[in-house]
């Protein structure tokens, strides 16, 4: 059976629906028990199922796919000169060496440090809910909520790649082809998604008890 | 903390914060936004819209929904050769080059889910402001809210600029009709999705179904 704080709702056997927002009546104390909603019929539990669990095999999935990511071309472009090929950070490059370096910063940010800090971000999380960690959890909520707001930003590259493609199509004289790298770069982008998505906070306070939070 | 308010004259409602599962008490006539007094999460929004505001809101929306995806957003012209795409455009492009994982990521996070999602809105609103349940609401509903976190267009927007720097050093670009009604999109989106008031909805859908 696990212990949830006494100024939880779980403690008193009160489950929120994740689906409309009413506080439902939990029905067992048992891990992985759901209740259904009266309200929205919905399935509903104290903490959201194997949530460390699904977050974790979506994230180590996410750091698979990022080295290739990063290091594959997202975008190939053929022209009379040859075929030049661009990885993400090239493109950054690219774009700061032609003086637009607001716009460098930008997709500096989205593509190259969005992916990087939600990943480290999740890491976090992750590894303080499994040693139930009590450290700063005012500031670990906020780091989650953060994770979720910025969440789409990074697919900024895959929408620009896209739009290249299908703009610079003159035959004659360039061309350019989506790379493998945008497909793995893509996958980072879901995985993080998803990872964020299974993660439950309430676990970050499970371990903290009444007295642990009067500064709070 | 909340509770401290017990003696107060309002009425109270028991809740729990879904993010840090904190018991706290929630004045049922709420004028504003109510945050978690441990986490400052968002427990109550502030009314929102009423349900026919709302539904003029979305027809809006999806009229330049539409406008956006049929009109070209980028144009391109170099040497007399013009090239112009929209949002599906560029599908059926990454389609063609055999980038088939990529191209559904761009129609659903670009078309399709924010497309659903605003019909889904107009199927809940019509029947509601008509004082009637529409058939599956809570599905509905549902759906609305796990479709939301991944329509970008906003992000799309983002990168069409960013795209129209890239370009205006290689050829003449011409920012498209399509363009400008993203403009107007993103506003729209972004205004019914902080005035949408789901507990209303829910509230109404109670009411509505206690009458039957
Ligand atoms: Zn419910
Ligand atoms: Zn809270």
């Amino acid at each position: 059976m696990p212990r949830y704080p006494l100024n939880s709702a779980a403690a008193r056997g009160w489950w929120h629906c994740h689906a409309c927002g009413l506080l439902c009546r939990g029905v067992d104390e048992r891990p992985g028990t759901a209740a259904v909603c009266p309200r929205c019929g919905a399935e509903v539990r104290a903490r959201k199922k194997r949530s460390v669990e699904y977050a974790w095999a979506f994230l180590l999935a996410a750091i698979i796919c990022y080295l290739p990511a990063n290091l594959l071309p997202i975008m190939e472009t053929v022209m009379l000169s040859g075929t030049q090929s661009d990885t993400i950070m090239s493109g950054v490059v690219f774009l700061w060496q032609s003086g637009s370096w607001p716009l460098a910063l930008v997709v500096f940010i989205a593509s190259v440090l969005v992916p990087l800090l939600k990943i480290l971000a999740m890491l976090l999380l992750l590894v303080t809910v499994q040693c139930r960690s009590r450290w700063a959890p005012r500031q670990r909520t906020r780091l989650y909520r953060l994770l979720e707001a910025i969440g789409p930003w990074s697919m900024l590259d895959i929408y620009v790649v896209a739009l290249l493609v299908s703009l610079v199509q003159l035959q004659s004289l360039a061309s350019i082809k989506a790379g493998p790298g945008a497909m793995a770069f893509g996958a980072v982008v879901v995985l993080t998604m998803l990872s964020a998505m299974c993660f439950d906070p309430r676990l970050i306070w499970d371990p903290i008890e009444v007295n642990d939070d009067r500064q709070a | 903390m909340m509770s401290n308010r017990k003696n107060s004259t309002h009425h109270h409602a028991k809740t729990a914060c879904h993010e840090c599962d904190l018991l706290q008490v929630l004045p049922v006539a709420v004028t504003q936004n109510v945050v978690c007094c441990r986490c400052g999460a968002l427990l109550h929004r502030a009314p929102g819209d009423q349900p026919q505001t709302s539904l003029a809101l979305v027809l809006a929306t999806l009229f330049v929904f539409a406008l956006a995806n049929v009109f070209p957003v980028v144009g391109l012209e170099v040497g007399g050769v013009r090239t112009a795409t929209t949002l599906l455009g560029t599908v059926s492009q990454l389609m063609h080059q055999d980038m088939l994982p990529v191209a559904m990521l761009v129609l659903f996070t670009g078309v399709l889910l924010p497309g659903i999602e605003l019909l889904a809105l107009l199927y809940l609103l019509l029947p509601l402001t008509l004082g009637r349940v529409p058939h599956g609401f809570p599905r509905v509903m549902r759906a609305i809210q796990m479709l939301h976190p991944w329509g970008m267009v906003e992000v799309f927007l983002l990168g069409v600029l960013v795209s129209l720097v890239k370009l205006a050093h290689l050829a003449q670009v011409h920012p498209g009709i399509g363009l400008w009604s993203f403009f107007v999109l993103i506003v729209l989106l972004a205004t019914s999705a902080s005035r949408f008031d789901a507990a209303l909805l829910w509230e109404r859908y109670e009411a509505c179904r206690a009458i039957r």
